[in-house]
């Protein structure tokens, strides 16, 4: 079935038709419509589920884990400043090994406030032990939504994820979405198994325990070796609901690359814009192609070298900045060549940062840029596109 | 099954740190991470159980046995007939409470010796 939502909503039909039954939330634009939908469901008795109103995302995320450890499948959704207020816990939540699902609003980071569309929180979040997955539109927010929980809870990784769409280009834009059926998502994601614990007081066990340093680098360890087996375990997923469902999914997704010179590199709903600017490079004759990353986390190296090694610049365009370095995609993919002996010019284009849109005009800037490398003239590592790079140098006092 | 205690070995490592046997504080013997211990001079011990409410461990044993009582030297023969007190030196941590809040100063507090 066919159904017009916003990006919300199909985080929150995600929830509804996975069966989750613990929803700990906080609202922050541009995410509360994900618990305001889902109280509706819960009202409106389509959705068996506790909903729980905390005082704030530290406690949002808290309660996740609490509800996750006992023995439920648990979501929650955030944004922005919420997400980075949830950082310690996060920690928390892949260090126990719950596989707690979560919906994030991609949005800016304060100073200066700004409640609009940049993948800085969710970037800011990537050490914390979480899986990351990016949607381009409403539907992969959707299929994302279902997939994390089944890719989170398998046996082999037992770890959290979050599941990116960004900010109002997403989350309130209205799209139409394909619903899949209730009895086809409870064949895909199958029921809830606790891995340890369950409310049985003839099952104790302690959760949460010290680990003092002759045992805690084990448990490191042991999220590193999980997130290391998430990569088969997120392609079987992907396989398995292409099957399913009949919509194809892949960590890293190549288009026009074949005998690309230059390969633009994006993440999320700039993705839609940016394939739409190739295929009328495309017709223009130009050999540039687009590869857009799904999964962030566990970082796709394998595919991302085997499928931009032939270019000769690939352009990573980003919507984060990693002061006194660069965009964080840039600097995962540069270090993926490290060991390779033929590599492409690796570029990073820092665009669309609190909300400004990544538009035609932004991509041919981009793609200026890139052929003059790809004709051997100098460019600088880290290009800020769209910016009003006069009016800043004005003021930090250097022109 | 899981064996987890601070400070003891791990039998089996589980995923997410979860300790599936639990009870297990009492192999944890704190007692190692002494500096100072207390000494109870029972010449001195009126037996009044203040350091056995304040031990926030409670490493402070109290004896209600007739032969116990009897055998503890004692202050004055009287108060053989109240509880004894007893560090239990496998968790006592050294914190010095009892040491600070004995009202008739029968706690020596001594630099640990191993």
């Amino acid at each position: 079935m066919k159904i017009m939502i916003r990006g919300n909503e199909s985080i929150a039909y995600a929830f509804k038709l996975a069966r989750v039954k613990v929803v700990p939330a906080y609202p922050i634009t541009p995410s509360t419509l994900v618990p305001e939908k889902i109280s509706e469901f819960i009202a409106n008795g389509e959705m068996d589920a506790e909903f729980v109103p905390v005082e704030s995302e530290h406690s949002a995320i808290s309660a996740a884990i609490g509800a996750s450890a006992h023995g439920v499948r648990v979501g929650t959704a955030t944004a922005s400043q919420g997400l980075a207020l949830m950082h310690e816990v996060l920690f928390i939540a892949s260090g126990m090994r719950l596989p707690i699902v979560m919906g994030i609003g991609n949005r800016a980071l304060s100073a200066p406030i700004n409640i609009w569309c940049d993948h800085q929180d969710m970037m800011s979040q990537r050490d914390t032990g979480w899986m990351q997955f990016y949607a381009e539109s409403n539907q992969e927010g959707l299929d994302l939504g279902i997939m994390a929980f089944k890719i989170a809870e398998d046996e082999r990784i037992l770890l959290p994820a979050m599941v990116g769409i960004d900010a109002f280009v997403l989350t309130h834009t209205v799209e139409p979405v394909e619903l899949p059926e209730q009895k086809d998502v409870d064949d895909f994601v199958g029921e809830f198994v606790p891995h340890y614990v369950t409310l049985d007081p003839a099952k104790p066990a302690t959760l949460g325990s010290f680990g003092f340093p002759e045992h805690y680098m084990e448990f490191k360890f042991g999220q590193w070796i999980a997130m290391e087996r998430a990569k088969k375990v997120i392609d079987e997923v992907f396989a398995e609901f292409e099957q399913k469902f009949g919509r194809k999914y892949s960590k890293v997704s190549a288009e026009f690359v074949e005998d690309a010179d230059i390969i633009l590199v994006t993440m999320g709903s700039m993705t839609s814009t940016t394939r739409e600017f190739v295929r009328k490079l495309r017709e223009q004759g130009k050999k540039v192609g687009l590869v857009k990353i799904t999964v962030f986390r566990p970082f796709p190296k394998e595919e991302l070298v085997n499928v931009l090694r032939n270019a000769k610049v690939v352009a990573v365009m980003e919507r984060n900045i990693s002061f006194g370095f660069g965009g964080a995609v840039y600097g995962e993919l540069a270090a993926s060549f490290a060991k390779e002996v033929k590599k492409p010019k690796i570029l990073d284009f820092i665009v669309g940062l609190g909300g400004r849109d990544v538009t035609f005009n932004t991509l041919q800037e981009v793609v200026a840029l890139a052929e003059k490398a790809a004709n051997g003239k100098k460019v600088e590592e880290v290009n800020w596109i769209d910016v009003n790079k006069e009016g800043v140098l004005k003021a930090e006092g250097l022109q | 099954m899981s064996k987890l205690y601070w400070g003891g070995k791990m039998e089996v490592i589980t995923r997410g740190a979860v300790i599936t046997e639990p009870g297990n504080s009492v192999e944890n013997k704190t007692g190692t991470w002494r500096v100072f211990k207390p000494v109870i001079n029972y010449d001195k011990c009126i037996r009044c159980l203040i350091c056995w409410q304040f031990c926030p461990e409670p490493a402070i044993l109290r004896h209600d046995d007739e032969e116990t009582k009897m055998k503890t030297p004692a202050p004055k023969e009287a108060l053989k007939k109240l509880p004894v007190v007893e560090i239990d030196y496998d968790y006592c941590k050294g914190c010095g409470i009892c040491y600070n809040e004995c009202p008739v100063k029968a706690i020596d507090f001594v630099k640990e010796e191993k």
